[in-house]
């Protein structure tokens, strides 16, 4: 159980932008908990529900291992450490904030925390480009006009898009299928 | 349950939106920002833009973000309690699922939904992009910069760290 904690706690701490990779070398490679596919099935799980992917692997992760108590031991351990330091910074930014250099400093790593963000974007969508997937691309499109642009709810835009990109991938399925 | 008390707001806020964050919490800048911003006024435009700057330059799972939000609107206590409403409600319905199927790989469900959703979120991630860009790509250099780096970034596979310590360098210089 500590182990469980102690090891979750490692990963998010060395996890800057994103824990996942280290999520999979530690379970898989260095404690040996589960093989690569079992891995890989509960991130499929985990990535399909809503929520933080990772926040919702600890849980699950921690849970097959030990029941609910590693699940929380686990949960606790990606959380906390991150969540303490996020406070601390918190408070260091509610001080200095308009200290002129943190401003700038601030201001530069935002420019190219978007540009980082863009890339990701762009890599998410090559293969959709690729497939040439009308569809696929039609609803990218609507979605980020209707939460970029037009600024609707998120819960507004999501009961529509989800029903529609659902029965639209399910009848694409068949239609490979037959 | 006050409706005034900022505690609550936090919780019922994030809990709800946590349940709607399908890819992520790139994909649930956008409301964040919409609430924190637009909605109740947590914070301003610029400070948002911070936030997410200092959660990407942080350690931890990039959600964190709410962290900030939290502390912003309520001190200590909200920061635990943005955090926890975003992160306790899905990851318990992660585990009655996880227990309800339990050779998840069988059934077909899990595959075709995560299909599904990959538009959905790549078009979510992309409108947090235009947002965040919105207030921190005011001049013509830091516009420069977000592209050069979207462009490295891309066809590269550099440590995003040292890009945002490069980002950060160049703001301390006065560049951008």
């Amino acid at each position: 159980m500590l182990a469980l904690f102690l090891a979750f706690a490692r990963m998010s701490l060395a996890g800057f932008g994103g824990v996942l990779v280290f999520a999979r070398q530690a379970i898989v490679e260095q404690h040996r908990w589960m093989t690569a596919d079992e891995f890989n099935e509960t991130f499929a799980l985990c990535h399909f529900l809503p929520g933080p992917n990772i926040v919702n692997l600890s849980m699950v992760f921690g849970a097959r291992l030990r029941g609910i108590a590693g699940g929380i031991a686990a949960f606790a351990g990606l959380l906390l450490p991150p969540t303490l330091i996020m406070t601390v910074l918190a408070i260091v930014y509610a001080r200095f904030s308009d200290v002129e250099v943190l401003r700038r400093i601030l201001a530069g790593i935002s420019c190219a925390a978007v540009g980082l963000l863009i890339a990701v974007v762009f890599r998410m969508m090559t293969p959709l480009l690729k497939r040439l997937d009308a569809l696929a691309l039609v609803l990218m499109v609507g979605v980020f006009l209707a939460i970029g642009v037009l600024r609707l709810p998120l819960q507004a835009v999501l009961l529509v898009a989800i029903p529609l990109s659902l029965g639209a991938t399910f009848l694409m399925r068949r239609k490979v299928a037959a | 349950m006050n409706a005034e008390n900022p505690i609550w707001a936090l919780i019922s806020t994030f809990g709800l939106m946590s349940l709607f964050a399908v890819g992520g919490a790139a994909a649930a800048v956008p409301e964040m920002h919409r609430i924190a911003v637009e909605v109740h006024h947590w914070m301003t435009d610029k400070q948002f833009a911070d936030a997410y700057a200092i959660a990407q330059l942080s350690p931890g799972p990039n959600v964190l973000i709410v962290t900030l939000i939290g502390y912003a609107v309520a001190g200590i206590p909200g920061a635990l309690a943005a955090t926890l409403a975003m992160c306790l409600p899905t990851a318990l319905l992660a585990y009655y699922v996880s227990r309800l199927l339990n050779r998840p790989s069988q059934s077909r469900w899990p595959g075709l939904i995560q299909a599904a959703l990959v538009p959905l979120s790549i078009g979510l991630m992309a409108a947090s992009a235009l947002i965040l860009a919105e207030s921190t790509d005011r001049t013509l250099a830091a516009l420069l910069l977000t592209a050069t780096v979207a462009a490295v970034a891309s066809v590269s596979r550099i440590n995003p760290l040292w890009i945002l310590l490069v980002g950060g360098l160049l703001g301390f210089a006065g560049i951008v």
